[in-house]
């Protein structure tokens, strides 16, 4: 473990760190650009310079590995002088176009040129002109003006997806990013480039131009598109609904986490929230009665719930929850099973299709939290409840959000038995074909729009945050079980999902003694 | 006058061919070093005091040795014949009329850093060189010079000038886009595909074997205190014979200019002279009386690069000169380091303005600063190369381009 100082600061890290990460565990900044702890090293933008006390010149951070006695200075004059120097070359070629560009307000040339540049523009010339909003792919858009050649997106593809599609073209001035002929930027992990172009050369073809990145809010989140549980951060525009035609959620980001997803996330994840604003989204209870349709208030939608279900015998009630609900929600579902004393509880409804999976991170179980579901205990035979409502043995089911119309069941048989049901019960967040048979509809908050945890498929208990209000009158499910509970005379303690949390914690060996604290922002493993 | 070496067939007929080579002596030198230990050798052309003849000018035998010791994979021997510097055009006479005095130096200087395959990297341009060397290369082979423990790959660049820089020179072989490589690792301990790689000049090695047949005390007695050896000047511009002209590096560039080529041609008087290729700082005409060695042109803040001498008479322009050097730089940067990529093509349009009368008063300070800068800050030489013209030619001439910016 070598040990140097840094600003006559002394700090011993491990062997092969360099002097960029060394400096970051002092937490002093040594500005980069093509520097990504994730990708090579490639020393191309010559912009973390820092002063070794037996060195001539400037170094580069990146390349250069903490040694043994080093002594580096990171705010020497000549290497404030550098920096600026750098952010000139970096900038005369530069569009300067931050009022248009999507990339204002998170851009690394803005922050560095007021950090480290403000020196008295002398460029005169023209500048070099380059392709302005080529498309890369469905989801990537350049501007090749803007772009400082740092050669991260290139190194992401050739060295991360394996897929080589993007190169640097042309020479000196003239060099610009660009697809290798009969290439898209397709790969699964394409947006990625976005997250790591330091400027605005690489933009979200989703994101740009739907909200200034300054109005964005953040909360922490879990990614639900697979079980690999990716850590992400939600981007909401709440305080200029009229910038993004009321579009809430503007978009997802990584958040970095050693263990799940590195830097990164897929395609499929990153774009996976439209249905959260959507149309289609379940905005209040429904009680449908032949033809006719009447909105209801929880408080006249929990007793007809309440009512419903008190009106059949035990066995013939069935809850067939979802892996995609949270862990709280899954726990509510087995507390409800117990109170109506029903072991027909199941959660696992197979897929139409089969799922894609790789190496990296995608996973072919699109749920994210299919192991929470198995420990909580709710693995019963999903087909044997659709079997049962079809023979008539079961009058009462309770759907959690899964769409049964469209899975790998044969449609017609799984239409049959749902129409057989007295009382088909449906809590989600959008309206399906399901949802359009059920007697009672019941809205579900969105996981945006509430608290809550998932486990991913290695066992890690994750939390998720709420970054939006549940839209109209939607609830966490756990919420509107507890609420059934209660009206069914349960004595139910729990009404916020850490409650539920605390419960479930207390009763399940795999999470004893998980606190919502103890899982904090890198999760929990749970028991073997 | 000194005795010719590499350049002594280049007269006769058929210099080129096998023939010709073994009459005169060729491939004598591989018996007497097949008797040598490796590190034996390395120590002879150490005490030669050869100096890299591409540019850079570093002492060849200490090159040679920073191959790890003990090392059991495959070791490199990268020839470059990439000759593109500006004013430079002597490895296209060796190649063209001595090609097997390379591959004799080749095969020694392989078994001195235990190579069993070298690769020459020829320039793409170089259409007649890269033919006669081929040609000798299988000659060598059906001689059974080759193809005992020593394979050549010969390989033809694309035509970038950045190609030549060692490391570039490895990326372009490897078959990627031809940029310098970061440092560390150096190529001799992980060069070309992995490997550890010794990168020599043509003319470099075309002087290993004589140096193993009349020993290192004979080659180092010919130059300077600090560089052994002769070594081939390129010398074009207004002199009266343009031309290649091998002489002792001990040579003062005054007898280059004046004894060999025959003296300023043009108005007859001379201005200024770049002495080692274009990336050298210009001389004026009072300070040509240097020694043409490593050495020598350090002293003046110049150097002696690939000793391609262009020569000035009066009547050429200095801010014209600078137009075309800085087009030449901004054509030829790779991009990879952002100093280089963006000053080059800075500075070129600074350079072109002033000379089309359209300079700004604050341009040639802008110039100055811009290229001091930049130095040092990248990954190659290559825009170290550049800043010696930007700032020589204006600081020697700074009255002949303000002539040329409008008073407000």
């Amino acid at each position: 473990m070598p040990r140097l100082t840094i600003d006559g600061k002394p700090i011993e890290v491990p062997a092969g760190t360099n002097i960029i990460e060394a400096a970051r565990l002092l937490g002093i900044e040594v500005p980069h650009y093509c520097y990504h702890p994730g990708l090579s090293i490639a020393g191309q933008c010559r912009l973390c310079m820092v002063d070794l006390d037996n060195a001539p010149r400037p170094t580069i951070a990146c390349n250069t590995q903490a040694a043994d006695g080093m002594v580096v200075m990171t705010d020497t004059e000549r290497v404030r002088e550098t920096r600026r120097s750098i952010m000139e070359f970096h900038l005369i070629n530069h569009p300067l176009d931050c009022p248009v560009c999507d990339q204002a307000g998170e851009c690394w040339l803005q922050i560095y040129y007021m950090k480290h540049g403000l020196y008295d523009p002398r460029m005169v010339d023209d500048k070099v002109h380059k392709p302005k909003a080529v498309p890369l792919g469905p989801h990537v858009m350049l501007d090749a003006e803007r772009c400082i050649l740092c050669s991260r997106c290139v190194r992401f593809c050739d060295e991360i997806t394996g897929t080589g599609e993007l190169g640097i073209f042309h020479r000196g001035d003239h060099s610009e990013i660009g697809l290798f002929p009969g290439a898209d930027l397709t790969n699964k992990y394409s947006g990625n480039v976005v997250d790591i172009c330091p400027v605005g050369a690489l933009t979200d073809r989703d994101f740009r131009f739907q909200v200034r990145v300054w109005y964005l809010d953040t909360a922490r989140s879990i990614c639900q598109g697979c079980a690999r549980g990716c850590n992400i951060e939600v981007h909401t525009s709440r305080r200029r609904p009229h910038h993004a035609q009321g579009r809430r959620v503007a978009r997802l980001k990584p958040r970095y986490h050693a263990e799940v997803n590195r830097w990164w996330i897929c395609d499929e994840g990153r774009y996976g929230f439209a249905f959260v604003d959507d149309a289609s989204r379940l905005t209040f209870p429904v009680r449908r009665e032949g033809q006719a349709v009447h909105e209801l208030l929880w408080d006249e939608a929990i007793p007809a719930v309440a009512d419903a279900l008190r009106r059949h015998q035990p066995d013939e009630i069935a809850l067939l929850a979802s892996p995609k609900m949270a862990n709280e929600d899954l726990w509510a579902v087995r507390a409800l099973a117990e109170r109506l004393g029903t072991a027909r509880v199941a959660f696992r409804v197979p897929p139409a299709a089969g799922g894609d999976q790789d190496d990296l991170l995608i996973r072919a179980d699109k749920n994210p939290n299919t192991r929470g579901a198995e420990l909580l205990g709710l693995d019963g035979d999903a087909a044997a409840i659709m079997a049962d409502l079809r023979a008539g043995a079961i009058k009462c089911l309770w759907i959690f959000g899964h769409d049964v119309l469209h899975a790998a069941w044969p449609p017609a048989e799984a239409f049959e038995a749902l129409t057989r049901a007295q009382t088909l019960i449906f809590s989600g967040t959008n309206a399906s074909s399901v949802s359009a048979l059920a007697h009672l509809v019941l809205p579900a908050a969105a996981w945006v729009e509430r608290e809550g945890t998932v486990t991913n498929f290695e066992g890690r208990v994750q939390r998720f945050r709420r970054a939006l209000d549940p839209l109209g009158a939607a609830l966490p499910e756990h919420e509107l079980i507890g609420r059934v509970l209660a009206t069914l005379g349960a004595p139910v303690s729990a009404t916020r999902a850490e409650h539920w949390f605390r419960a479930l914690a207390a009763a399940v060996p795999a999470f004893a003694g998980m606190t919502y604290a103890s899982i904090g922002d890198t999760g929990q493993m749970v028991s073997p | 006058m000194t005795e010719k070496i590499l350049t002594r067939n280049f007269g006769r007929a058929d210099s080129h061919t096998l023939a010709v080579y073994r009459e005169t002596g060729g491939y004598k030198a591989l018996d007497k070093a097949a008797a040598m230990q490796p590190a034996a050798i390395v120590e002879e052309v150490k005490k030669s005091n050869l100096r890299g003849l591409g540019g850079a000018g570093f002492p060849t035998g200490m090159k040679w040795s920073f191959i790890p010791r003990g090392h059991t994979g495959p070791v490199y021997l990268v020839v470059n014949a990439d000759e593109g510097e500006p004013g430079t055009f002597k490895d296209r006479y060796l190649l063209e009329r001595d090609p097997h005095a390379l591959i004799e130096g080749m095969i020694i200087t392989a078994r001195a850093i235990r190579s069993a395959l070298g690769f020459v990297y020829i320039r793409g341009e170089y259409v007649e060189p890269w033919r006669r060397f081929s040609t000798a290369v299988r000659e060598a082979y059906e001689a059974g010079y080759l193809g005992r423990g020593f394979d050549i790959v010969v390989h033809r660049g694309a035509g970038a000038y950045i190609c030549g820089e060692e490391t570039g020179l490895i990326s372009s072989l490897e078959g990627l886009k031809g940029w310098p490589k970061l440092k560390p690792p150096f190529p001799a301990i992980k060069g070309a595909f992995g490997a550890p790689t010794i990168v020599n000049n043509v003319e470099t090695l075309a002087h290993v074997p004589h140096i193993v047949n009349r020993g290192a005390e004979w080659f180092a007695s010919l130059g300077t205190k600090t560089q052994g050896g002769t070594r081939i000047y390129s010398v074009s511009g207004r002199v009266k014979r343009p031309g290649i002209y091998e002489t002792s590096v001990g040579i003062t560039l005054r007898q280059l200019i004046y004894d060999e080529a025959g003296g300023v041609a043009g108005n007859g008087r001379l201005k200024a002279v770049v002495p080692g290729g274009s990336s050298a700082a210009l001389l004026s005409a009072d300070e040509i009386d240097v020694t043409m060695d490593v050495d020598g042109l350090k002293n003046v803040d110049s150097m002696i690069g690939s000793a391609g001498v262009i020569v000035f008479d009066e009547t050429v322009s200095i801010p014209d000169a600078l137009v075309v050097v800085a087009r030449f730089y901004a054509h030829e940067s790779c991009g990879q380091c952002t100093p280089c990529r963006e000053s080059t093509g800075w500075i070129y349009k600074m350079a072109r303005r002033i000379a089309e009368g359209h300079g700004r008063k604050e341009d040639l300070d802008t110039i100055l600063d811009v290229a001091k800068r930049g130095a040092g800050t990248t990954i190659c030489a290559f825009y170290d190369g550049a800043v010696g013209p930007y700032i020589s030619y204006i600081e020697k001439f700074r009255g002949e381009f303000e002539a040329l910016i409008p008073r407000a």
